[in-house]
C-alpha cells in the first residue's frame, strides 16, 4: 500500500561514497547500461552510492508495507461484514507479503533483513509518513484502499521500469495487488455512499483526514527533494513528485465525483490553460514534522512493531534451536 | 429443539470464533512469514464460517443472512467450542491483561484442526450436499493449518528451553477443554440421526492417536484430565466469549440494517 517519494533522507545509510573506487571500465560499463534503460541485477558492479540508495529506498519501502498494516488490522476484528473482514485479512496479508519480497530485493544488495529490522526499530530507517496517522472510523480503511493505495500506484508504477531489476521484478506484482485493493477500497465507499447518512458521514469525515495527507505523500515538491536528480539520472526515480502529484489529483478529482464527497480544498479548480486542476498549498512543516517522529502515532506505530519482534524472539529461536537439533541428528545418522 | 440448523451454526460459529481470534496476531506475529501464516488460518476459518451460515440462512429462510447470524446473536446462543474463544494466553479472568502467547495459538490451532480433519473429512459424506461441499473445500484448508500447526509445536515442544516450557504450559491449559469434543450435543445428536452431521465420539481414537503422536515428537507430556467439562457448544460459554463479540460486532450493531 505504501508510497511516498522514495528519496526520505534517514540515518540508515549516511556516509553514502561520494565515488567509488572501482576500475573506471567498470563504471562505464554501469553507466552505459543505465543510457540504455537496461537492468542492473545483484551480480554486476555497481557503485556504492547506487547500491546505497536502493537500499534504503526498498528498505524504506518494505518497512512501510509492514507498519502500514497496523493502521488497517485495526480494524480487522471490528469489519461490520464478513464479507469486508475477509476482504480486509487479505488486504493485510498483501501488504505482508509486500514486505517479504521487499525485504528479499534488498537482500540481493547486500545487506539482510536483520539488519534493516534494527535500522526501523532503532528509529533511523523510515517508512512512509501516511502510516503515522491514525484510523478513526471503519471509512477509513476504503479511502486507504482508495486514496493512499491509489496514491502508491502513481508512485510505483514507474518503478516497474526501475533500473535495479529484483526490485523492478517486484514492483510487478506489487502493483497489481495495489491495483485491486484500490478498486476494493473504492468499491467500499460506493456502497457506504448509498447506505445511510452516518455511512456518508463517515465517508467525507475520513476523506477530510487523508486528503492532504496522500498529498504529501508524493514527497516534497521538486525544487526541495535532494535525492531526486541522482534517482532520476540512475533510472531509479522515473517521475518527479510534482508530476506524479498532479497526475493523482487530475485523476482522483472525477472518482470523488462519481462517489458524492468532497474533496476538503476551497482551491482545487480545473485549469483549462494547464489542462490540470489547480490545487491549494500542502502544509510541509506538518508534513515534515510527523517524518521527524512526532506525528500523532508514530511512537505507537514503532514500538508496536518492536514489541512484536521482541516478543517474538523466543519462538524465532525455537525454530532455530530445532533446526539445528534436526542437523545435527542428520549427521549422527549418516555418521 | 433441535434442527441440522443448530449443527450448522455450531460449525459456522467455531470457525467465526477461532477466525476472529487468530487475525488478532495480524501485524503482531514473531516473523514476518508467521503473520502471513495466520492471516492465511484466519481467512480460510472467515471463509468457512460465510459458508457454513449461508447454507444455515438458506435454511431457515426469511431475512437471515449471514451477517444477521454473525453479527446479531448473542454470546448465549453461540454453539462453538469454550477451546476456541479463549485469548491467546494462560487462564486468566475475562477482564484481565496479558501479552499474546504463540504457544497458546499454535497448541489450540494444532488440537482443533487434529479433530476438524476427521470431521471434514467424514462430512464429505453429509446427507446435505452443500455441507459435504463445503466439508471437501475445508478439508483442504484444515489440513494445511494442521500442518503448519504441527510443525510449530514440534519446534516449539523441542525448540529451547523456554519454547518446551511455554508449549507445554500451553498444551496443560488447554486440553482440558478438548473434552468438551466428546460429548453429544442435542444438535449433534439430531444431525447424526438425520445422517447430516457425523458422531465426534467415534473420532476419538484418531485424534489421539494424530495428538499422542505429535505431542511425542515435541516431547511434550499430555496432562491427565480431571476436571469441569466446558459446555460452549450448548450456549454455556466463558466469560471470555463476550469480550470477543462485544468486539466483532459493535460496529455492525452500531448500524441495524446497514448495507457495507
Amino acid at each position: 500500500m505504501y508510497t511516498q517519494a522514495m528519496d526520505i533522507p534517514d540515518d540508515s545509510g549516511k556516509k553514502i561514497a561520494a565515488v567509488s573506487s572501482a576500475p573506471s571500465d567498470q563504471e562505464a560499463a554501469f553507466e552505459a547500461r543505465i543510457d540504455a534503460d537496461g537492468r542492473i541485477e545483484p551480480q554486476d558492479w555497481m557503485p556504492d552510492a547506487y547500491r546505497k540508495t536502493l537500499v534504503r529506498q526498498i528498505s524504506q519501502h518494505a518497512h512501510s508495507e509492514i507498519v502500514g498494516m497496523l493502521p488497517e488490522g485495526n480494524w480487522i476484528s471490528r469489519a461490520p461484514s464478513l464479507k469486508r473482514k475477509a476482504i480486509l485479512i487479505a488486504k493485510v496479508q498483501d501488504e505482508g507479503g509486500h514486505g517479504l519480497y521487499l525485504y528479499s530485493a534488498a537482500e540481493t544488495l547486500g545487506t539482510s533483513r536483520d539488519q534493516m529490522l534494527d535500522a526501523l526499530h532503532s528509529g533511523k530507517a523510515k517508512y512512509s509518513s501516511i502510516f503515522n496517522y491514525p484510523t478513526l472510523n471503519w471509512a477509513d480503511v476504503g479511502v486507504i484502499g482508495w486514496l493512499v493505495d491509489g496514491a502508491a500506484i502513481m508512485n510505483q508504477v514507474p518503478l516497474c521500469r526501475c533500473s535495479y531489476g529484483p526490485y523492478a521484478r517486484a514492483m510487478v506484482r506489487v502493483c497489481k495487488e495495489e491495483s485491486f485493493h484500490q478498486r476494493q477500497g473504492y468499491e467500499a465507499l460506493l456502497v457506504m455512499m448509498k447506505g445511510t447518512d452516518e455511512q456518508r458521514a463517515m465517508v467525507q469525515d475520513a476523506v477530510n483526514r487523508y486528503w492532504w495527507k496522500c498529498l504529501a505523500m508524493f514527497g516534497p515538491p521538486d525544487a526541495d527533494s535532494p535525492h531526486s536528480a541522482q534517482g532520476m539520472r540512475w533510472g531509479i526515480k522515473r517521475i518527479s513528485n510534482d508530476d506524479l502529484r498532479q497526475k493523482f489529483i487530475d485523476a482522483t478529482v472525477p472518482q470523488a465525483k462519481v462517489l458524492g464527497v468532497t474533496l476538503p480544498d476551497p482551491e482545487l479548480k480545473w485549469n483549462e490553460a494547464r489542462g490540470h486542476y489547480d490545487y491549494g498549498q500542502i502544509d510541509w512543516a506538518e508534513f515534515w514534522n510527523t517524518v521527524e517522529g512526532n506525528g500523532p502515532c508514530n511512537k505507537e506505530r514503532l514500538a508496536t512493531r518492536v514489541k512484536a519482534h521482541n516478543d517474538g524472539q523466543w519462538v524465532r529461536d525455537a525454530a532455530q534451536a530445532y533446526a539445528r537439533k534436526q542437523k545435527e541428528r542428520a549427521l549422527k545418522e549418516a555418521a | 429443539m433441535s434442527t441440522p440448523i443448530d449443527y450448522l451454526l455450531h460449525l459456522a460459529d467455531n470457525a467465526v470464533v477461532l477466525g476472529q481470534r487468530n487475525a488478532e496476531w495480524c501485524g503482531h506475529g514473531p516473523i514476518l512469514e508467521e503473520d502471513m501464516a495466520l492471516a492465511n488460518v484466519s481467512l480460510d476459518l472467515i471463509g468457512q464460517a460465510r459458508l457454513l451460515y449461508q447454507r444455515a440462512a438458506e435454511l431457515m429462510g426469511g431475512d437471515a443472512t449471514e451477517d444477521k447470524l454473525a453479527y446479531f446473536r448473542g454470546p448465549h446462543e453461540f454453539r462453538n467450542y469454550t477451546l476456541l474463544e479463549l485469548p491467546h494466553h494462560g487462564p486468566l479472568v475475562g477482564y484481565a491483561a496479558a501479552d499474546r502467547d504463540y504457544a497458546t495459538t499454535i497448541v489450540r490451532n494444532f488440537l482443533y484442526s487434529a479433530l476438524m480433519v476427521h470431521v471434514w473429512d467424514g462430512l464429505q459424506q453429509s446427507a446435505d450436499a452443500s455441507l459435504a461441499a463445503i466439508a471437501a473445500k475445508s478439508l483442504k484448508e484444515t489440513s494445511y493449518h494442521l500442518h503448519h500447526s504441527r510443525d510449530w509445536l514440534v519446534r516449539m515442544g523441542d525448540g529451547t528451553e523456554e519454547s518446551h516450557a511455554r508449549a507445554q504450559a500451553a498444551v496443560n491449559h488447554l486440553m482440558p477443554y478438548t473434552e468438551e469434543f466428546w460429548t453429544t450435543s442435542p444438535a449433534e445428536g439430531a444431525a447424526v440421526a438425520a445422517k447430516i452431521g457425523i458422531d465426534v465420539w467415534a473420532l476419538r481414537p484418531a485424534w489421539d492417536a494424530l495428538v499422542n503422536d505429535a505431542l511425542a515428537e515435541a516431547t511434550l507430556t499430555r496432562p491427565n484430565f480431571h476436571g469441569y467439562v466446558t459446555e460452549g457448544k450448548i450456549g454455556l460459554h466463558s466469560e471470555h466469549l463476550s469480550y470477543l463479540l462485544g468486539e466483532m460486532q459493535g460496529l455492525a450493531r452500531a448500524h441495524p440494517g446497514a448495507t457495507w
